[in-house]
This record gives structure tokens, C-alpha cells and sequence, in this order.
């Protein structure tokens, strides 16, 4: 499969399988159990190891994912400047649930903590870019940029 | 002379003046002062890993409580390992883990034998505040040796260093994180897909009920209430001297004769020994050596009696089965046996016999569902049953083996030498199998059985033998680690040996993964002691000098590697295919 | 009216990041070259004596901790940047990193210097994609010119852990594992990345050496408060006016921070609690605002400066509510490692979300500070140390928001 042309980049970086893992993401939304054990065989780990660094980092999904992913952040500060409304309005734009994907594969919804944008909170995220001062009418807006 | 003197810490602990050298632990420096202190992660063999907080205690200036297990004593430092402050953090920290663990105590196979357990009634928990809510995760019972109840598992870390460290199998380690970080199989998959090779080191290793072996001691209750089935056990050199151990009797003191008489009282229809087939494995693998060593055969040869070594051979060097000898493990030549030969001699129709072996391994309970192990036309080993279930029977029983008269083994496959009893230590097998090969090639007696040099907890030993002038160079490894240098030799092609030994578990059987519970290796050692007098007991003491592995020859298998004994006694094995790795 | 001092700050917003000329032009790597002209125990005793404290949140002298690591014997050495920014609130380092990196990599060279390192690694939060890219950007530009000498630099990503944020855990996430802290001692400048000696210091913290060593260490240890000296970053959030960031000598009061430089509470509202250092910090009452912000201060009133975070809270909000927030990051946030932090910061937020529902009772609130209190001193590391702060510390100040919720 394509991992192994990704992850041989990283093949002369010591501990380089959380730098590998970003890169599979990039291309794949997440990370594929064969990716994994790739991974794993490359920087000479058992698979378990890699399972076990694949499932700690929260930016890390075992399971697929939509194509773009856009994670709400639902710290203190973000809290308290209305992060819920967020919440609510994307669930009822895209139709489904925090954690879920839509049907089309277009968007994954998640939560994140804290991502250092506090000087414009509520805060999201698409795809690790930051979107500031999101209030429910600026969503639409934010989503169209998106295939 | 500078370097010469050895620093020493003036420390008080709990009033007790002591002094200890540099980087001593509080927790050792309290063994010291005779002052105990709980533990739960803590383990004697293993890395400190110091994450159950339970051993916290006071330092005199330290805002923070410190773990014993980790935090190093200095000049002047004055401890405290008992007040209120330390016990309510003890006990909130139990009550956590207790809180997120089954109650199911009663029913739990870990129980009166529980490290949470001893702790909870320890330090009196009665009520506990937080609310009881487990994760609700279904057991793996994926395979016919070991099961894992997730729900239990407290992230101790023991049983994943006991896999990746000792046995460097892999197949256990953490996912995910806080909360949710649990210990599983490789890549979160059922235990049979990983590449567990069930040598339950894991089990010794789990202070709670989170793993433990899959009991078949209803099935063996079954065939004892039927009147029509002829119920036979073989027993495994190494269950002895540790059932004791289970029954309240220190290592190796319960007698053979009366072990014998237990199990007759408990249903047993014949009580036979796993000792006579390991001393026919010494004729039939002493013989296969010898073929490879003068035809150009597959070297060094690997012995193939641990069924977890099998396992690990099968999962991790499956370019090397070649090296494998083609002898059954004793168990299973029993099994073959036991339904072919023993029942002619005993008149006992085959499909009557309800074979079982009593093991200290778990492993084995996979060995005897093996397809291939079916040589008698029946599936040869019906159940195995461990130490551990032997022991629980035991106990229901209500025998007092103080009182219990001596029995008799059943004839035609009870009888051993002290070669065989020594099967279920490291460097058994070799020594038995040196015993036989050095007097069947120099055609001489030996003075002295004892090849010293293969005994002992190293590691890895080495030994070599002159034959009448050819050097035979034999190596012996116990724990999976240490195979897996000798076997890595191999695959390079830079082995020395002729012949390896090689056994799953620390210790050889004696540590296997059914035997009383084995927290250190320390007793370990202590059983691989017993099993040395024993064999120093014995009036026969090399496996070609047992009378009825004679008799099995001259009238049933004709000749050692015969073609019976290919059909009956030999064996092929598989590469497993294992991805998870 | 207090004023800001631009140390960390000082290219901020006048330079372009992605232009190593415009940093060169600015006076950039002198301090390079010139540490390098001196004797390295010198220039460890000028970072000492200046008294710069690390601005992570631990406050250790810098100064001390490389000389540890000058100290210890060894074929190789590491210097490591934290760049882990994970305390909400929190967005300092992220403004160095995009607004004048090479602050950070002459820091860290300069410290690569000091103690024997040829090798150095900045781990950058994953949730700061643009910060990476300047930084590798920075460290090509820098190398193509050859201004870091034999010292070159790295940036690993993190991945979305605060764990990370502690220095061990960090440590084993660039090693490739779960961020799980290591027991100390050993401590890195003896014992870290792969085992050999390394100095784990914060952005701020090496933003700071450039100018201490340009300046001279009695220059910056007469700026701010004494036994804290110099400027800290405060990136101000919450229920404020201007929710931005300041650089302020460290003598700064908190009420100068909120009022002056923050312009007060938003909407006209009053002030009820600000918390300070991050999500791991206390909650302070009105009564405590004219503490100086400088780390000892900070620690007489049961605070801590930490990351510098000011979080404010006007007078509409509930404290009981911020706290069961909090307690939710703590508990997603828990390496699992330790019993203690995995199963007491589940436990915590579910007494809180029982409160905050409601739900709760005296007894409830009882075990909550039972809970906190072991929690503040049996837990491996400072995550689980620390994650009982907001919640002890909203009970004791603000006792009415909880009672308004008991039953």
C-alpha cells in the first residue's frame, strides 16, 4: 500500500513515529491498522507500541474520518464565550452528532481542548486552521470553504 | 583509597533510627527497620514503576507524598510510613481503584488470593464513596488456555512487562489514554489473533483476577459422575513439589504416594506419570540428535516439549521449524499412548478413557486441542488441568493429607527416573537427554549423573559434552528473552550448538504458567531445589534404565523412531502466520 | 499607569518572521556570537546570576538548571524548547514562534553552547501548524546562512496531549511513546532524551537569553520584582475588555493587569474571580488583586503564575459551572499512568457535573475536597497534582456559588 512511501520518509528519524502518524493523517484522515503495523515494523517497535502511541494522542483516530475535520475547542475560556451555541449550530448544520462524521464523508466533529487562540474565543478549528470569534451566523460561512 | 568506602545515610523511619547506603529506596531501608509497607505495582523482578501511589508515605519537609517504591533516602531524611494523612490517602486511593473494579469477589478465580483484595480488607474499606461503576467490557475467552477480564484490569503494567520484557512476546501493552487507558492485546484485537503464545507468565504476574488460566475442572467433574467412562490422569514432574503450595504444606513436601491417593479419592479411575513418556522422549530425541548429528540433519536441534516455546517458534521463527525435534512433548506421547498401548494392556476400550493431563502450564491446554494431536484415533488429551485447579479440588475436598494412606500408580506407564523428574527444570531435559546420549555413544556408564554446568537461573548456560572425542556443544535457555538471543544466533547462521533446550517460562515448569501463583523468582529457585533432591531420590536416575519404557519398546514400538513410533509419538508444526508482531 | 516592557516581545510586529535579514538587522545573533566568545561556565554563571526563572510555569532558576547539565559527562547532549502551550488560556509562546523565532532558535543555540550540545529539538504542539512552519522556515534560513554553527535544530510535533507539556512526558513523546512522565530523579540535566543529558526549558524562557546576554545579567535581574526579575507575557482572555496580550515587568499587581492594561470587565460588569497561570491555576478573589504578579508573590496568596494566563470572570458567571469544565480537560487530559489522576479526575468531574446539575449534596462537596486534597499530594506528576487546584480553591473562595447549588 501507499504507507510505506509516506512512512520511509520518516525511516532515519529517531522517534519519528508520532512525526510518520501526522503524516498518514494528512492523506488518509486517519490512521489504518495496516498503516499502524507499517509503521511499527519501520522503526523496528512491536505493534503494540505503535497501537499504544496511535490511541494517546487525541489528534490521533483509529477509526476513519471525514475528509475535513473540525474540532470545537471546549475549554474554560472558549466556554464561557459561548462554545456551546457553536456545538448546537454546527450539529444542526451538518446534521449529526460530536463525534460523528456525515454521511458524505465531507466532516468529522470533535472536541479539543485548548488550542491557543484565547484572544478570539469561541474557537474552531478546520483542518488545524483556527477560525476566530465563531458565533452560529459565521458557520455557514466557514463550512462553504469546504469540499 | 578514594572510592573505597561506601556513602551511608543517617535516616529515621517511623522513629527507627537506621543507616542505609546511597541510592536505597525508602521502601528498602523500611525492610530494614522491620517496618512492611503495601505495595500493588510494586513487583520484586520488575522495573519500579511506582504508578499505584498506594505506598506513598511522609518525608519530613516534602509538601508532596512520596512513593517508597521509588524515592531514594538521603542524609538526615526522617520518614513516616503510617499517620492520618498517609492512610486516608492510601485509602481514597484504593477506594478509586475498588470503584472502578467488579465486586464480584466470591466468584472471582482470584479469590483469598488477590493483592486488591488483601489491601481492601487491610486497610477496612467498607464503605466506598464513589459510586461503582466498571468499564462493562466483555471477557476474552478467545482462547482455550487463558482468559482476560478486562473489566478487572487495573493498569498496574505488570503483566504488559512480563510479556514485552521477560518473554519479549509483544502481545499485551496500553491503549488509549486516562480513563480509558486499559491493557489489552496486540492492536486491541482478541488474545487469539495477537501473538500471545499462552505461557500465562501473565497470570503470575496480575495481582488481581484480571487474567487467570480457562478452568476445565467441570468438564473433569463430568467424567468422574459418568460411571461409564474410565477417567486416567498423567501428572507433569514439576505439579508435585508446588501443590503443596496450594494445600497450606511448604514447597515439595507433599509425598507422591499420597498425592496419588488424593486424586484417587477425588474420582481418578488411574493415576499414571508424565515422567514415564518424558523418559521415552529422551530415547526417541536422544536417538533423533544423534541421526542429525551423524547424517547431516537439521542443527542445533531445539527440544519441543514447552508448548509456549512451540507458540513463540511457530509465531516469531517460522523459518526455523526445521531445527525443531519432531518428538511430541510427554504430555502428548502420553495422550497418544494412553489410548493406543495402555488401554490394550488394560483392557480398557479407547473411546472409554477420558485422558487428562495435570500440568503447570496453561500453554498445554492449547497443545492438546491441536488438530494434529489425534494420533490415537481420539483426541489424545481430553483436558488439561493446572496446579491451581488441582489445588482448588483439593481443597473441596476436604482431605487431610496428613491422614491420607499412600496409593499406587496404575501400571505400564507409571514408572520414572530421576531423568524425567528433572523435565520440569531449566536444563531438565538436557541433562536427562546428556545422561542417556553419553552412554549410548561411548558405551560407557557415567560416575556422575549430574551435569552441573545446565543447572541454575542464568539466563542462558552453556555446556559442552565429549562423546569419545566429538565435542557436542549444547545451550539452554528459560524465558523467551533469553530463547530469543539463541534463536536470533541461528537465524544468522552463527549458532554454536548442537543442541538447544529451550522453555517458555522463567525457571523452566517449575514457573510455568499453572502453577501456585508466582510472584518472585525467588521461589522459583526454591522449587528447582526440590526438584533436584527428588531426582537424587530416585533408585533409577537416566531414562534408558526405566523398565517399563523398556517393555513399551520390545512389545509396542519396536524401536526408537520406529514407524509407531512416527505415528504416535512425532509431530510437525505450522508457521502461524502471526501479522500483529 | 503601568507600563509594558518589550524584552521576549521586542521584534514583535516590527520585523517579518519569514525574513531572517529583518532579524539580523535588528541585532539578531550577536548574542550568539558573542556567548560563544566566552568561557562557558561564565556565561552559565551570567545566566544564573541574572536570575531568570523559567517561564514555563516551574520557575526554576535557568541558569542553575544548565549547569547541571554542563556539569554531567556525556558523548552527547540535548537542548530541548517546550513549545507545548497546552494551558488553556494560554498564547504566549505561539506569538513568539510566529512573530520572532529566531529569538528562540538563538536562545536555544546559545544554550546548546553553554552546556556541550550540538543537537537540539523544539516540540511544538500539533494544534500549531503555522508555528511549525515558521520555525522550519527560521531553522532553514538560519542553517543556509550558518549562523547556528555546529548546533542544529529540529522541530517535533506534538499531537494533541497537555501531558506533554511535563517535561519527562515530553521527553518520551519525542522518543516516539505516549507521553506517560517518567520517575524523578534522574532529572533530564542528568539523565532525559535518550538518556543523556538535556535542558528542557520554555519559549519565554529562551526568548529571554539573547538580551540577558547582549544586556548583561545586572540589567535584567534590576528589571521587575527581585527574586523574580525581568518581564513576563500575559495573554489575557475571558471576561475583559481587551482580550489580547501584554509584556510587563513582573513587580505588575494583578488589578494592573485587568484594569489597566486589560481596560476593565467587559459590558460594565464587576469582577468576580480571575484565574491565573492557566487551567491549572487558583481562582483569586478581588481581595488578592493587588498581589504582584512575581512567582514567590504569586505562591503567598496560593497561586502561581504558571504559563501567565490571566482568565477573568465577571460577576454573571458561575464558578461551579467553570469548574466542571475544568474537571472534563483534567479528566481527557490524564495520561491513565497513575491511580490517583486516571480514576480521581473521572471522579472529579462527575461530582462536579452532579453539583453543577443540581444534583449534589453537602457530602458530595465533602468528598470533593477530600478527593482534591489527596489528589494534590499522591499523583505521579503535576497534571494530576495541579488538577484539583480550580476546583479547591473556587469551593474556598467562592463558597456561595456552591451552597446556591446544594440540595
Amino acid at each position: 500500500m501507499e504507507y510505506q512511501e509516506i512512512l520511509a520518509k520518516y525511516a532515519d528519524t529517531p522517534g519519528g513515529m508520532i512525526e510518520a502518524f501526522h503524516a498518514i493523517q494528512a492523506e488518509f484522515s486517519y490512521l489504518p491498522e495496516e498503516a499502524i503495523i507499517e509503521a511499527a515494523k519501520m522503526f523496528g517497535q512491536p505493534a503494540i507500541e505503535a497501537y499504544g502511541v496511535a490511541g494517546f494522542y487525541s489528534m490521533f483516530s483509529t477509526e476513519p474520518r471525514g475528509r475535513n475535520i473540525i474540532r470545537i475547542c471546549e475549554s474554560a475560556p472558549c466556554h464561557i464565550a459561548g462554545a456551546d451555541k457553536v456545538v448546537t449550530a454546527l450539529e444542526k448544520a451538518l446534521g449529526i452528532n460530536m463525534g460523528d462524521s456525515t454521511a458524505d464523508g465531507r466532516f468529522t466533529l470533535e472536541f479539543t481542548q485548548c488550542v491557543g487562540q484565547c484572544q478570539a474565543t469561541p474557537v474552531i478549528t478546520v483542518n488545524g486552521k483556527p477560525y476566530y470569534d465563531v458565533r452560529p451566523e459565521t458557520i455557514p460561512g466557514i463550512l462553504a470553504e469546504y469540499k | 583509597m578514594k572510592g573505597m568506602s561506601i556513602h551511608m545515610n543517617n535516616i529515621i523511619i517511623d522513629g527507627i533510627k537506621i543507616s542505609v547506603p546511597d541510592n536505597t529506596t525508602i521502601m528498602k531501608a523500611a525492610e530494614m527497620a522491620g517496618v512492611s509497607i503495601p505495595t500493588l505495582c510494586y513487583h520484586p523482578d520488575q522495573a519500579v514503576k511506582a504508578n499505584c501511589r498506594v505506598c506513598v508515605c511522609e518525608v519530613e519537609g516534602d509538601k508532596l507524598l512520596q512513593p517508597a517504591c521509588s524515592h531514594t533516602v538521603y542524609d538526615g531524611m526522617v520518614v513516616k510510613t503510617s499517620s492520618p494523612k498517609i492512610i486516608e490517602a492510601r485509602k481514597t486511593i484504593l477506594e478509586l481503584i475498588l470503584a472502578n473494579h467488579p465486586q464480584d469477589c466470591l466468584s472471582c478465580i482470584r479469590n483469598e488470593n488477590c493483592e486488591l483484595q488483601s489491601l481492601a480488607a487491610e486497610y477496612m474499606i467498607r464503605d466506598n464513596p464513589f459510586e461503582n461503576r466498571v468499564r462493562g467490557l466483555k471477557k476474552d475467552l478467545s482462547t482455550p488456555a487463558l482468559f482476560r477480564d478486562h473489566d478487572k484490569c487495573i493498569v498496574c503494567n505488570r503483566c504488559v512487562e512480563v510479556c514485552s520484557v521477560t518473554q519479549t512476546v509483544h502481545a499485551l501493552g496500553l491503549e488509549k489514554r486516562g480513563n480509558q487507558a486499559l491493557v489489552v492485546p496486540s492492536m486491541g484485537k482478541e488474545l487469539i489473533e495477537s501473538p500471545c503464545i499462552m505461557c500465562g507468565q501473565c497470570i503470575h504476574a496480575c495481582p488481581v483476577g484480571a487474567i487467570g488460566e480457562v478452568e476445565d475442572i467441570d468438564r473433569l467433574l463430568a467424567a468422574i459422575a459418568d460411571p461409564e467412562t474410565v477417567v486416567v490422569t498423567q501428572i507433569a514432574p514439576a505439579v508435585r513439589l508446588a501443590l503443596g503450595e496450594e494445600i497450606g504444606m511448604p514447597t515439595g513436601a507433599l509425598p507422591m504416594e499420597v498425592f496419588v491417593a488424593g486424586l484417587k479419592h477425588i474420582g481418578f479411575d488411574h493415576v499414571l506419570h508424565t515422567n514415564f513418556t518424558a523418559d521415552l522422549t529422551i530415547i526417541e530425541e536422544g536417538n533423533e540428535l544423534l541421526g542429525r548429528l551423524t547424517n547431516g540433519g537439521t542443527l542445533p536441534m531445539f527440544t519441543s516439549c514447552s508448548p509456549g516455546w512451540i507458540n513463540f517458534c511457530e509465531t516469531f521463527y517460522p523459518d526455523l521449524l526445521d531445527n525443531l525435534s519432531t518428538c511430541k512433548s510427554p504430555q502428548q506421547m502420553f495422550g497418544a499412548l494412553v489410548k493406543t498401548y495402555w488401554a490394550e494392556r488394560m483392557g480398557i476400550p479407547a473411546e472409554k478413557i477420558f485422558s487428562v493431563s495435570i500440568m503447570p502450564c496453561v500453554a498445554k491446554k492449547y497443545e492438546c486441542t491441536r488438530p494434529e494431536m489425534n494420533s490415537s484415533g481420539y483426541q489424545d488429551v481430553d483436558i488439561v488441568l493446572t496446579t491451581r485447579e488441582i489445588g482448588r479440588l483439593f481443597r473441596l475436598s476436604g482431605i487431610d493429607f496428613s491422614k491420607m494412606a499412600p496409593a499406587e500408580f496404575s501400571p505400564w506407564m507409571g514408572e520414572y527416573s530421576g531423568a524425567a523428574v528433572i523435565f520440569g527444570a531449566t536444563g531438565g531435559v538436557m541433562e536427562a537427554a546428556l545422561r542417556t546420549v553419553y552412554e549410548v555413544v561411548t558405551k560407557e556408564t557415567l560416575e556422575d549423573v549430574n551435569f552441573t554446568d545446565v543447572r541454575g537461573f542464568a539466563g542462558i548456560k552453556e555446556a559442552e559434552v565429549d562423546l569419545k572425542g566429538t565435542k557436542v556443544k549444547v545451550a539452554i535457555a528459560h524465558g523467551l528473552g533469553n530463547a530469543r538471543k539463541l534463536m536470533e544466533q541461528v537465524r544468522a547462521g552463527d549458532s554454536p550448538y548442537h543442541f538447544i533446550e529451550i522453555m517458555a517460562c522463567p525457571g523452566g515448569c517449575v514457573g510455568g504458567g499453572g502453577q501456585p501463583i508466582t510472584k518472585a523468582n525467588e521461589k522459583r529457585m526454591e522449587r528447582l531445589d526440590a526438584i533436584y533432591i527428588e531426582d537424587e531420590s530416585m533408585p533409577i536416575r537416566k531414562s534408558h534404565e526405566n523398565e517399563e519404557v523398556k517393555a513399551i519398546y520390545a512389545d509396542f514400538l519396536k524401536e526408537p523412531l520406529g514407524h509407531r513410533s512416527h505415528e504416535l509419538l512425532h509431530t510437525h508444526y505450522r508457521d502461524k502466520g502471526q501479522k500483529f508482531l | 499607569m503601568a507600563e509594558e516592557m518589550h524584552i521576549v516581545l521586542r521584534n514583535y510586529g516590527k520585523i517579518d518572521p519569514l525574513k531572517i535579514d529583518d532579524y539580523l538587522n535588528a541585532g539578531g545573533y550577536d548574542s550568539l556570537n558573542k556567548a560563544r566568545s566566552m568561557d562557558r561556565s561564565d556565561l552559565i554563571n551570567e545566566v544564573k546570576a541574572a536570575n531568570l526563572r523559567g517561564r514555563g510555569g516551574a520557575g526554576f532558576n535557568c541558569g542553575t538548571k544548565w549547569n547541571f547539565a554542563y556539569q554531567t559527562e556525556a558523548d552527547q547532549k540535548y537542548v530541548i524548547c517546550n513549545a507545548d502551550e497546552g494551558e488553556p488560556g494560554t498564547y504566549k509562546d505561539r506569538l513568539v514562534m510566529e512573530g520572532d523565532p529566531h529569538t528562540l532558535l538563538e536562545g536555544m543555540a546559545i544554550c546548546g553552547y553553554a552546556i556541550g550540545a550540538t543537537k537540539g529539538f523544539i516540540y511544538c504542539r500539533g494544534e500549531y501548524p503555522q508555528s511549525v512552519n515558521t520555525l522550519k522556515q527560521a531553522i532553514a534560513q538560519a542553517e543556509e546562512r550558518g549562523l547556528l554553527g555546529d548546533f542544529s535544530l529540529e522541530v517535533r510535533q506534538g499531537a494533541g496531549a497537555y501531558v506533554c507539556g511535563e517535561e519527562t512526558a515530553l521527553i518520551e513523546s519525542i522518543e516516539g511513546r505516549r507521553g506517560e512522565p517518567r520517575i524523578k530523579p534522574p532529572y533530564p540535566p542528568i539523565s532525559g532524551l535518550w538518556g543523556k543529558p538535556t535542558i528542557v526549558n520554555n519559549v519565554e524562557t529562551f526568548a529571554n537569553i539573547p538580551s540577558i546576554v547582549t544586556n548583561g545579567a545586572a540589567w535584567f535581574s534590576g528589571i521587575g520584582t527581585p527574586f523574580y526579575p525581568g518581564t513576563k507575557v500575559v495573554t489575557l482572555t475571558g471576561d475583559v475588555v481587551n482580550r489580547t496580550f501584554f509584556e510587563v515587568p513582573t513587580d505588575t499587581t494583578i488589578r494592573e493587569i485587568i484594569y489597566d492594561f486589560g481596560g476593565g470587565i467587559r459590558d460594565g460588569k464587576k469582577f468576580k474571580a480571575v484565574q491565573i497561570g492557566g487551567t491549572s491555576g487558583a481562582f483569586i478573589p478581588e481581595a488578592n488583586l493587588d498581589t504582584i504578579i512575581g512567582f514567590d508573590h504569586m505562591v503567598s496568596i496560593g497561586a502561581c503564575l504558571g504559563s501567565g494566563a490571566v482568565f477573568v470572570l465577571d460577576e454573571t458567571r458561575d464558578l461551579v459551572d467553570v469548574a466542571a469544565k475544568i474537571a472534563k480537560f483534567f479528566s481527557h487530559e490524564s495520561c491513565g499512568k497513575c491511580a490517583p489522576c486516571r480514576e480521581g479526575t473521572v471522579r472529579l468531574q462527575d461530582l462536579l457535573d452532579k453539583i453543577n446539575d443540581n444534583r449534589g449534596n453537602s457530602s458530595d462537596l465533602a468528598l470533593l475536597n477530600k478527593l482534591g486534597r489527596v489528589m494534590s499530594y499522591s499523583c505521579f506528576c503535576g497534571l494530576g497534582q495541579a488538577a484539583p487546584i480550580p476546583v479547591l480553591t473556587a469551593i474556598e473562595h467562592f463558597p456561595a456559588d456552591y451552597a446556591a447549588k446544594l440540595g
